[in-house]
């Protein structure tokens, strides 16, 4: 007689940086002073989470280098492929997982209402993309390489190129924001977000890797960001 | 047998066989533009996963969902992002998300740059949901007079809204759940609302309702520290 559970490897909290992370200022207000409380069983409230397979998206949606095109006008910067793989601690591929990534344009500047860096907007670049992974796994998005920016933290604080990174994976339990960081930036090293991370083996799986096999010749340079989510278990007990 | 040394699986603690998994970053202050696109003054696509949750033809108590994030200082988070997932009015997760349904189990919300600073869902209120659930969503127990079957499923959760909380500062997004403060008799006998040993924290979990126009809406602010800390879990 057998019986099955669905569960998840547990997160590693010491792995993922904590709340508390006096370098990141803004952390000092926004983090708990309590514990979090456990749950050694969740529940299906935790276990499960939403299947985005029927959400319409539109053809240029995973396309920046045209989703936001003003005619025939395309975005300033160095055209790039953004592509990878989602699986979980298994190694097992996680497929129909909805991808969604923001990002600054090429002179390090949001789409946003409350940025106001020097820098200018690009009337032909949002800097929003989002896709479903395949049956394997694989995601990608075309787009230009965001620059870095200066932001009040230190004296004088810029971020890395990054390009922000979200996935749902099978449940909420999954769950992840993270953000991709460029092979070999100097800046990866002094920034204070990167450095809310204790261990330097974790900041690695933030990096995306140029892949010039992946490149297409006279076009766009590849970068591959693979993510890795929470490995789902199945547990069997023998009932009698 | 002894095998290539790549090979041999016990050799290795077994935490190294195990990919690790990617490491979490704050969702910064634009998190908007990626998630949120309207709070972030864009236009949107054709299909956003937003805040209306429930549709005037989904079945159950139409209700509005309301609160503010507030800082350590006292202060309102204003650049806050949040994602709900909850049952339907018959306790069951609907999973397939869908813009076509009258409702969908998963919502997402953000607090405003403007006025009080609230973020707000409309949905309907959530049934109760039995604890092992899952299990029979995946088919798994077959033996439903098994001692460990029957004694999961006698646990019911009162009503609730699991609530991610994202923002600038916020390095791991923080994970709470919603209650309903006119549920007083299954929120007693919540597995999960009692698993938190402070009587006086649980209460940072019970939204208060109002009426308005007709209308239920329930409230919880949520706090990030400090006094009335809401209380975060680990799953």
């Amino acid at each position: 007689m057998k019986d099955s559970t669905r569960r998840f490897v547990e997160r590693d909290r010491n792995w993922h940086p904590p709340p508390y992370a006096p370098g990141y200022k803004t952390s000092v207000a926004r983090s708990p002073r309590q514990t979090l409380v456990s749950m050694q069983h969740p529940t299906i409230s935790e276990l499960t989470g939403p299947d985005f397979r029927e959400l319409r998206m539109g053809v240029h949606d995973n396309d920046l280098l045209m989703n936001f095109t003003q005619g025939s006008g395309l975005p300033v910067g160095e055209r790039m492929i953004l592509f990878g793989r989602v699986v979980d601690q298994f190694g097992k591929p996680v497929p129909h997982s909805l991808v969604e990534m923001w990002q600054a344009n090429a002179g390090g500047r949001y789409r946003h209402r409350n940025d106001n860096y020097l820098a200018p907007l690009d009337p032909n670049f949002g800097g929003v993309g989002r896709c479903l992974t395949d049956e394997q796994g694989w995601y990608s998005f075309r787009t230009i390489k965001p620059g870095p920016y200066p932001w009040s933290n230190d004296v004088n604080s810029w971020r890395p190129s990054h390009i922000h990174v979200s996935v749902m994976g099978p449940a909420i339990s999954t769950r992840l924001i993270t953000q991709m960081y460029f092979e070999g930036d100097p800046l990866i090293p002094k920034c204070p977000i990167v450095h809310t991370l204790n261990d330097p083996d974790a900041v690695e799986t933030m990096i995306g890797r140029l892949d010039m096999a992946h490149s297409n010749p006279m076009d766009s340079l590849a970068y591959r960001f693979d993510l890795v989510v929470r490995g789902e278990l199945q547990t069997y007990f023998e009932n009698q | 047998m002894m095998g290539n040394d790549n090979m041999q699986p016990n050799t290795q603690p077994c935490d190294t066989l195990l990919l690790r998994e990617t490491a979490s970053q704050t969702a910064g202050p634009y998190v908007h533009i990626g998630l949120a696109l309207a709070a972030a003054g864009n236009p949107t696509r054709d299909e956003e996963i937003w805040n209306e949750m429930a549709k005037d033809d989904a079945e159950g108590e139409h209700i509005e969902v309301v609160g503010t994030v507030i800082d350590g200082n006292g202060d309102l988070v204003r650049d806050a992002f949040i994602e709900a997932w909850q049952a339907d009015s018959q306790g069951i997760y609907q999973r397939e998300f869908d813009l076509e349904k009258p409702f969908n189990s998963f919502g997402r919300t953000a607090t405003t740059f403007e006025h009080g600073s609230e973020w707000t869902l409309k949905t309907i209120k959530p049934g109760p949901v039995a604890v092992d659930a899952i299990d029979q969503e995946h088919g798994a127990i077959d033996d439903k007079d098994s001692y460990l079957a029957s004694e999961r499923s006698a646990k019911v959760m009162a009503p609730h809204i699991s609530l991610s909380i994202f923002a600038r500062g916020i390095n791991i997004h923080l994970q709470t759940r919603l209650y309903f403060e006119d549920e007083t008799e299954a929120n007693a006998q919540c597995p999960v609302l009692s698993r938190i040993e402070s009587q006086a924290r649980r209460q940072t979990l019970i939204a208060k309702r109002e009426e308005t126009d007709g209308r239920a809406r329930y409230r919880l602010n949520i706090r990030l520290q400090g006094d009335d800390e809401t209380v975060f879990f680990d799953f």
